[in-house]
């Protein structure tokens, strides 16, 4: 469906995208993270002709972006940003303008009315756009890029700004969305690509950093990230406990949090599960732990994991290559820590869809 | 092109904008229908000479947010990335300023048919001074565009646009202080505002209505060439 080859970008001497490859399948919903400034919207801008390249290819469905503009744009549905809409125009007219601005062959009418019902926006459709709520604007946004249908649809951060409910409505769409288009979204907001995406591509600093699934991608990043611990007792006794339990490279102390406890932080050693055996020691001695989880992985964590560490760097490249027959038998969700064990069957990935 | 052309057109009635320029024209034709209606004159061809400072004090409003607006806004992202050419936009946008500057010219059409129902009155005379208030009005909107497309405030396009249509109109002058003959007679050609004044008194050149032609076409391809230079930078 698309097809990046070494693609590079130059704003003046400041090179936003370099030599970024990467090729995306029909049905596939991939997500771009990455901080601000990482070149994450102009690849986006680019693989949807709004810039141009300074060397390299895309092509749309094999129809080049720069040689074959017209027809590649055809397929493509595309959330900037900042959603591009005239705000004096009413959300029918703005539609209708984009319906026509795009040469659809549908008949206009229902297809609009379809696509405002899809995006829950057909009880504003006679407002003005500069009366609409910003959640109500992204969703216009959203139904813009639907007209026509397209196979490929393109958004760039599209739950940015609003609230946690719109947040919830939007990711629900865009996983609907996703049974019959190939999508392309980014965030910088790593829980919400999480969600929806298949796969994820890290880009930083104009370079692909990571391409991978999600728990491909949590597995590798969180083996070996700290624990925070909770017990119950004194700083003393429970240091002495955690001190005997293997494979712990670090313990550190963060002092009394919550009466009668102790808090702590636990580093393993590299690709080592200490959960199982802290709780069993602590058990042993009768101590009650009041809370155990792993500690959040920011994403700067990981942007400093992907960036800094050359180690892990090696086996990413070393990783995309291979096939991905080979995903680990034990999974961690990326967020909570919680350990998922065997392969998530095609199944239950349809079942957590309906779920949703 | 047919999108943006009808997009263009109305939202110069969704906001003031475009009545208020309708409305000083209409004001000035009908000074002038009334005076020329007094002295029982059938030239209403000579309300479009009389017009020439009206149309190069305020057509910068019509072409002052053409290309400027949409960066601002960032809705030339929807334009771009859209299965057209930049070309077609930028036409489209042209023509709806065209449109409306026509439009503002409409009254003395039926002054002109009004007038013929009681005298005699001379169709051709009237067609070529509109035919060139059209061209000199399609030269003066391109310049305006292409101004408009190099920045992204409608503010700064039309103060530059009206000081370019002012030099456009002073030139002349300018020129014969220096009394330089040759500058004189390029002033003479360049001041293209002036050919209104031609165009009324029954000129018609085919050199002048290819010139004015030229002007508008050069002027929409560096409006295009300005908008796809933005994607290249």
């Amino acid at each position: 469906m698309i097809e990046v080859s070494s693609l590079s970008k130059k704003y003046g001497n400041h090179l936003a995208v370099n030599n970024v490859s990467f090729s995306i399948k029909k049905g596939e919903v991939v997500g771009f993270l990455g901080p601000n400034g990482a070149g994450k919207s102009t690849i986006m801008n680019i693989m949807t002709g709004y810039l141009s390249l300074t060397s390299g290819n895309v092509s749309i469905d094999g129809f080049d972006i720069i040689d074959q503009p017209e027809e590649a744009k055809k397929r493509i549905g595309y959330l900037p940003e900042i959603p591009p809409l005239y705000t004096d125009m009413t959300v029918r007219e703005y539609l209708y303008f984009m319906y026509d601005l795009k040469k659809v062959s549908f008949p206009k009418k229902p297809h609009i009315d379809e696509i405002t019902r899809l995006v829950k926006i057909d009880n504003v459709i006679d407002r003005l756009i500069k009366n609409l709520s910003k959640g109500y604007r992204q969703r216009v946004g959203i139904a813009q890029a639907l007209i026509g249908n397209p196979d490929l649809l393109i958004l760039d951060e599209p739950t940015v700004g609003l609230d946690p409910k719109q947040i919830i409505e939007i990711r629900n769409l865009i996983a609907r969305l996703g049974k019959n288009h190939t999508i392309i979204l980014s965030s910088h907001i790593l829980s919400e690509i999480q969600e929806v995406c298949e796969r994820i591509i890290i880009i930083n600093k104009g370079n692909i950093v990571a391409d991978d699934t999600p728990t491909n991608l949590s597995k590798n990043l969180s083996s070996d990230h700290s624990l925070s611990l909770r017990v119950v007792g004194n700083e003393a006794d429970i240091q002495k406990i955690l001190s005997s339990v293997p494979n712990i490279k670090s313990i550190k102390c963060l002092g009394k949090k919550e009466e009668g406890s102790v808090d702590f932080v636990l580093e393993p050693k590299p690709d080592c599960d200490i959960r199982a055996a802290v709780s069993e020691r602590l058990a042993e001695r009768k101590k009650t732990i009041l809370s155990l989880h792993s500690g959040e992985m920011t994403l700067e964590q990981i942007f400093l994991r992907l960036t800094d560490d050359t180690d892990r760097g090696a086996y990413y490249s070393k990783e995309t290559e291979s096939p991905k027959s080979n995903t680990p038998k034990v999974k961690l969700n990326l967020e909570t820590g919680e350990a998922l064990v065997g392969e998530q069957t095609e199944a239950e990935k349809e079942y957590k869809k309906e779920d949703k | 092109m047919t999108a943006v052309f009808k997009r263009e057109f109305k939202s110069y009635f969704t906001s003031p904008l475009g009545y208020v320029y309708l409305a000083i024209f209409l004001f000035f034709e009908g000074m002038y229908f009334s005076t020329l209606y007094n002295n029982s004159s059938t030239s209403i061809e000579i309300i479009f000479s009389s017009l020439a400072t009206i149309v190069v004090f305020i057509t910068p409003v019509l072409t002052m947010r053409l290309l400027s607006e949409d960066r601002r806004q960032k809705v030339d992202q929807a334009l771009l990335t859209a299965p057209v050419t930049v070309t077609g936009i930028v036409l489209g946008k042209f023509l709806a300023a065209l449109a409306v500057y026509a439009l503002a010219f409409s009254p003395t059409l039926l002054f002109q048919i009004t007038v013929s129902f009681m005298a005699s009155v001379n169709w051709l005379i009237y067609l070529n001074a509109a035919l060139g208030a059209m061209l000199i009005g399609a030269a003066l909107i391109a310049i305006g565009m292409f101004i408009s497309s190099l920045t992204e405030s409608p503010v700064i396009s039309c103060i530059l646009t009206l000081i370019s249509f002012l030099l456009l109109m002073v030139l002349t002058n300018l020129a014969a202080m220096t009394g330089v003959s040759w500058l004189v007679s390029a002033a003479e050609k360049i001041a293209f505002v002036n050919l209104f004044f031609a165009f009324t008194e029954s000129v018609f050149r085919i050199t002048d209505i290819i010139y004015l032609v030229s002007i508008s076409a050069v002027f929409v391809f560096l409006s295009v060439r300005a908008v796809e230079k933005r994607r290249w930078s």
